[in-house]
């Protein structure tokens, strides 16, 4: 599904991915692991098509199209999404109102009509209900004051709805307590299936105790160092990522 | 039989129309630039004034020839030269084009997606039409409804021929010829203008509206409005369209004055859309407007605007709280874009006991335009209880607009209670970045954001006025992100 080919990135004039080669296929749960500043949240950026960052070398394709010349928005319509880390405030929007402008706005760059009402009523009934998400919290504005717990479980209800075929969760625990993250989790868990494929950016391994990744790869220094499965988030969370930097000479 | 709402007035516009009359051009009838006396009661006689108007306009030029015009505004533009503008122009029938071929193909875009009718576009574009909607016969329908509940809504030349005592009465009696420069021009030259009067205890049953009345009378650039709600009665006005007006008249200078008597309710909206020049900052409309509303016991006035055109506008639609337990409001959105300047606000003056006033204005500032709020609120020294919440919230996009809040406040009270509140943001990349994410494109996000941002202002307009002012606001900061 996703092909990124020697993919090299860099914003003002700063390289930060310096030669990222991977491969994941529908059905996948990939990790994305590795100390602060290794490139994790610019690899999540530049794959949903962040104008700030400037791709020098490489490729990124997405069902064999390369992502090059798309907009955020025209691939966010082929199917990536990215819950954000920081998911940013909208004042005066409501949840409701945001998603149902996203969902229209992704049908029409499909070339689709409007979702009828009813349809769209019924989805987000099903989809907050997934989440435990109560109807007064769909009205509010737009992650304007809502704790850290509420903004992620908010990203991940705006990704049940749109339903991409390739999601990234970038450091989706971060600010959830072990209640909400299993909420996230389970609810993650509920999207999964052998047509899309989900991508996981953590620096932690608890995550992974809920969402099982297939696949995890270590990034450091802007390349990936070590890809392995499950066992070696286990083995990073029991010697940190020192053992990686040691190992690795840059 | 339900009641006659706006819907069905529009129907009968659009099914209607064919079946009335065609009108004969007549000669434009304008008189020479310049203003003097002998002009003012030139403009007097031709509207067949009687003998206390003509002196009425006559008190108001000698008091403006005295008059200096204001420059404590935070706008800069070519003052313009008073004695280079012709002063009464009767409605001039010859159109500007011939087909809608020949109107400018912006403006037409526009139409189109504010969604007004071909006819209307004609009308607005000033292109020849051979079937008009004859005003009178229209009027007929919607003034009968009126006048079996006694309201009178009609031209203000019409309200002094057949209604003098409620027009000596009450004109000038909020806006006083001396209350400044352009208040008092207007008082001297007014072409014409709108009136209404609610008798005591009704509740006027469908929006009263200068839009239904574009070609009743030209309203001109100086226009003279006069709203009278008696004791009990409740009444809705709009004012403005949100179509573009392209008018050749640089200067406006309106006047409004309401009176809300004992236990009234008046609620006035506004949706200005002159304009606003072009991308350059070359030509546009100066739109110097006074508006100010008198409210009596437990009386209430709401003012809300929605302001999108002019090159300049200097507007500040006010309130004074006479009577005890009055209420005044004022919700405002103003955008500016590319080089238009805003100096926006409201008075609030409290004089009554218990009387409260709510101010909620949302600037938006973009392109390299200048946004201001200018707001005072003014507390005296027996009105005990009084209290005012303030909010000036400010929307910048890029770097090189500004917005600016001036906020007044005089307190001779010390029961009183005052909040005011303000914020300044600006749409950041990072919301743009996370609406595109979400498959949303840029001017769709930047739309959603400034509608988010307006939202409490765009709810206190009558439903059907708050979509088109939302399409408004989209269509105002198209491009203004690049």
């Amino acid at each position: 599904m996703l092909k990124i080919k020697d993919l090299h990135a860099s914003i003002d004039d700063k390289d930060i991915l310096r030669g990222i080669n991977l491969e994941i296929k529908a059905g996948e749960v990939h990790a994305i692991m590795g100390p602060n500043g290794s490139g994790k949240s610019t690899l999540a950026s530049v794959i949903a098509g962040r104008e700030d960052y400037e791709v020098t070398q490489g490729s990124i394709e997405l069902d064999g199209t390369s992502l090059e010349e798309l907009s955020a928005e025209e691939r966010a319509h082929k199917g990536i999404f990215l819950s954000f880390q920081y998911p940013v405030e909208i004042p005066g929007v409501s949840v409701t109102n945001f998603i149902k402008t996203a969902i229209n706005e992704n049908r029409k760059g499909k070339g689709l009509e409007d979702m009828p009402a009813n349809e769209m009523l019924k989805k987000i009934k099903e989809k907050s209900e997934l989440l435990e998400i109560d109807r007064k919290f769909l009205s509010r504005s737009l992650n304007t004051g809502f704790s850290g717990g509420e903004k992620k479980r908010n990203e991940i209800f705006q990704m049940a709805m749109l339903e991409p075929k390739l999601a990234i969760l970038d450091e989706t625990d971060s600010g959830l307590d072990i209640d909400a993250m299993r909420i996230v989790a389970d609810g993650v868990n509920t999207l999964k299936n052998k047509n899309n494929a989900i991508v996981v950016i953590t620096h932690y391994q608890r995550l992974l105790d809920y969402i099982v990744p297939d696949f995890v790869h270590v990034l450091y220094n802007g390349r990936i160092v070590k890809s392995g499965g499950k066992e070696l988030a286990l083995e990073l969370e029991a010697k940190g990522y020192d053992w990686i930097k040691s190992d690795v000479t840059v | 039989m339900s009641k006659y709402t706006e819907d069905d007035l529009r129907e009968e516009l659009k099914t209607k129309e064919y079946e009335y009359g065609f009108y004969t051009d007549i000669e434009s009838d304008t008189i020479p630039i310049g203003l003097s006396e002998e002009v003012v009661k030139t403009i007097s006689k031709k509207k067949g004034e009687p003998a206390w108007m003509t002196d009425w306009r006559l008190e108001a030029f000698r008091i403006w020839e005295v008059m200096k015009e204001p420059e404590w505004a935070n706008v800069n533009y070519v003052k313009p030269d008073f004695q280079a503008i012709s002063y009464y122009s009767a409605p001039n029938k010859k159109p500007k084009y011939n087909s809608l071929d020949e109107v400018d193909p912006e403006l037409l875009a526009t139409f189109k997606k504010l969604g007004i009718s071909l006819d209307e576009q004609k009308k607005l574009s000033g292109v020849a039409m051979d079937v008009v909607i004859d005003s009178v016969s229209v009027a007929t329908t919607f003034k009968k409804t009126l006048s079996e509940k006694g309201i009178i809504f009609c031209s203000i030349s019409e309200a002094i021929q057949e209604h003098p005592e409620l027009v000596k009465k009450y004109i000038g009696s909020v806006v006083p010829r001396t209350d400044n420069f352009y208040a008092a021009l207007n008082s001297a030259v007014f072409s014409d203008g709108s009136f209404c009067y609610i008798p005591k205890g009704v509740k006027c049953p469908m929006e009263l509206s200068t839009y239904f009345r574009i070609n009743q009378a030209g309203t001109g650039q100086f226009e003279r409005t006069l709203v009278i709600a008696d004791k009990e009665s409740y009444v809705s006005y709009l004012e403005g369209c949100t179509a573009p007006s392209r008018d050749e008249n640089q200067l406006h200078a309106a006047v409004v004055e309401l009176i809300a008597l004992d236990e009234a309710e008046i609620k006035y909206s506004t949706v200005q859309n002159w304009y606003p020049g072009n991308a350059e900052g070359q030509g546009g409309v100066y739109n110097f407007v006074t508006k100010r509303g008198l409210c009596e016991k437990r009386a209430k006035i709401s003012w809300t605007q929605v302001e999108t055109g002019s090159a300049v506008t200097w507007k500040y639609p006010s309130c004074i709280l006479k009577g005890d337990y009055s209420v005044g409001e004022f919700y405002s959105i103003a955008v500016t874009n590319n080089f238009q300047q805003a100096d926006t606000g409201t008075k609030m003056i409290h004089l009554g006991k218990h009387t409260k006033s709510t101010i909620i204005s949302k600037g938006i500032s973009a392109g390299k335009s200048q946004n201001s709020y200018r707001g005072l609120v003014q507390i005296s020294s027996r009105a005990d209880q009084a209290r005012n919440f303030s909010q000036c919230d400010s929307l910048l996009m890029g770097d090189e607009c500004g917005a600016h809040t001036f906020p007044y406040i005089e307190v001779k009270n010390n029961t009183a209670k005052i909040e005011h509140e303000a914020t300044t943001s600006k749409i950041g990349e990072d919301q743009i970045f996370y609406c595109n994410q979400r498959g949303i494109a840029t001017e769709k996000a930047i739309a959603l954001i400034v509608n988010g941002f307006s939202k409490e202002v765009l709810n206190k307009l009558p439903m059907e006025f708050a979509v088109e002012a939302q399409k408004l606001l989209e269509i105002s900061l198209e491009g203004s992100v690049g």
